[in-house]
């Protein structure tokens, strides 16, 4: 498989503390790549460097094969579908409007727009009539979040950036979107990266489970490997779960 | 004689409400421009900033005075009443135009930027619909004080209600103040009132 995403050496520095520092990693196509790691680990930076929000101080970022300093900004992001935890929805916008506005940027014209909004907030379980015209301020968390993912999957990029989605959710929550997320996994077949600093929530959606710590990645493998691994570095992550793997 | 003075009253009330008019118009336009450009280029800031302060230092009185010799945009009337009263509303204006679009959520912008736009839909769809409500305060505070400092223009010739208060002055006469002053104050709150009120109607930031 080839790599939609690919990281060469990267290496970040501001104000004097290097952020990343060496990071090398590949993502497939088809792939969940969930980073862990403890804050400040250079999770958040890593994944702004996929949509060019940050660049490398030295190193490269390849997205399909080409750097993101040689892509088109505007191109390259509107592939990406991004998604943060405080969501960022336009509070001065409905639901339906924050939804459609990647399709709209890309000139789609109003009835496709408004049918694709339809088709997205049934997609991330937002009853299109109950919300489409609501403003993010009347949303709880989880429904704002909800319309996050809609707004980020609208013109169907063929790569998610999700960091930190669900951190602010209640666990009840939390949870129905992280199955949400696996649901549409399933039928979307799209590449992904996911950084969480929960190892349950990794373990959950990643098909393969990577830990962040001080700018490199120190440990790759999928979840269950990653759930079995004696590694020191990676032990102390799973302890915090010990008691749910002997449930 | 009375209805002569009422006349008068609205006559220089027309040409003062006039010299604000086109004097606020003139600094919403520059003062939001400057603005929008300062939060691109932040090393201008303190360059914009600073200017627009010492212009607000300086008297009133002095600056009218000190602009009648500048060639080009001085001398007696009512353009140089006007330069002097868009130095005075700039800084408001310009003020509030940065902390609007400054005070935006980083969320907002970061993923306005994400979603692919440019810094032009960023602008007018994000920063400027939901900063409008702090820019128009500037706008309104601007209005209000030129409404005041106006009444000075009348010392270079510019007209307006301050005629009357420089007469009334000239020649102890209080009713001859008053006559200037009722009307300038009364201004001040209808316009508080009416921008205010549009304020109140712009989009809140929810």
């Amino acid at each position: 498989m080839s790599a939609i995403v690919a990281f060469r050496d990267v290496w970040y520095r501001v104000s004097n503390r290097d952020v990343l520092r060496g990071l090398d990693f590949e993502v497939a196509a088809g792939e969940t790549l969930a980073l862990v790691g403890p804050s400040g680990s250079g999770k958040t930076t890593a994944v702004k460097m996929v949509n060019g929000l940050v660049f490398p101080t030295r190193g490269e970022v390849l997205v399909e094969g080409r750097s993101t300093t040689a892509w088109d900004l505007i191109r390259l992001r509107r592939r990406v579908g991004y998604v943060i935890q405080e969501v960022g929805l336009f509070p001065h916008w409905t639901v339906a409007r924050n939804a459609g506005l990647v399709p709209r940027l890309e000139g789609a014209s109003p009835a496709v727009v408004e049918e694709r909004v339809r088709q997205l907030l049934a997609e991330v379980g937002l009853d299109p009539t109950r919300f489409a015209g609501r403003y993010p301020r009347e949303l709880s968390g989880g429904e704002r979040q909800r319309a996050g993912v809609a707004r980020a999957l609208a013109a169907d990029p063929p790569l998610l950036v999700f960091d930190e989605p669900f951190g602010a959710l209640d666990p009840v929550t939390r949870l129905e979107l992280q199955r949400q997320f696996l649901a549409l996994r399933g039928t979307l077949h799209k590449t992904a990266i996911f950084v969480t600093h929960d190892v349950r929530e990794a373990l959950l959606v990643g098909t393969r489970v990577g830990l962040l710590e001080e700018g490199r990645l120190v440990f790759v493998a999928p979840p269950e490997e990653f759930a079995a691994s004696p590694d020191p570095r990676v032990r102390p992550f799973l302890a915090c779960l010990d008691w749910k793997l002997e449930a | 004689m009375r209805s002569a003075l009422a006349g008068e009253i609205a006559s220089l009330s027309l040409e003062h409400l006039r010299l604000v008019g086109v004097a606020v118009v003139i600094a919403a336009a520059a003062g939001i421009s400057a603005g929008v450009l300062m939060t691109r280029r932040a090393g201008l800031r303190p360059w914009a900033l600073g200017f627009a302060n010492v212009v607000q230092t300086v008297p009133s009185l002095a600056l009218f005075g000190f602009l009648i010799p500048v060639p080009l945009i001085g001398g007696i009337g009512q353009r140089t009443a006007t330069v002097a009263l868009v130095l005075y509303a700039l800084l408001p204006i310009l003020r509030n135009t940065l902390a609007g679009i400054l005070g935006v959520d980083p969320a907002v912008r970061e993923s306005a930027l994400a979603m692919g736009m440019t810094d032009r839909q960023l602008l007018w769809q994000v920063e400027l619909p939901l900063a409008a409500r702090t820019i128009f305060a500037g706008v309104r505070v601007a209005t209000v004080t030129t409404i005041g400092t106006a009444t000075i223009a009348a010392a270079i010739g510019a007209g307006g209600l301050g005629v009357f208060i420089f007469r009334g002055v000239a020649s102890v006469d209080t009713a001859q103040i008053l006559a200037g002053a009722v009307p300038a104050a009364a201004m001040a709150l209808a316009a508080d009132g009416v921008l205010g009120w549009i304020e109140r109607k712009l989009s809140p930031a929810a």
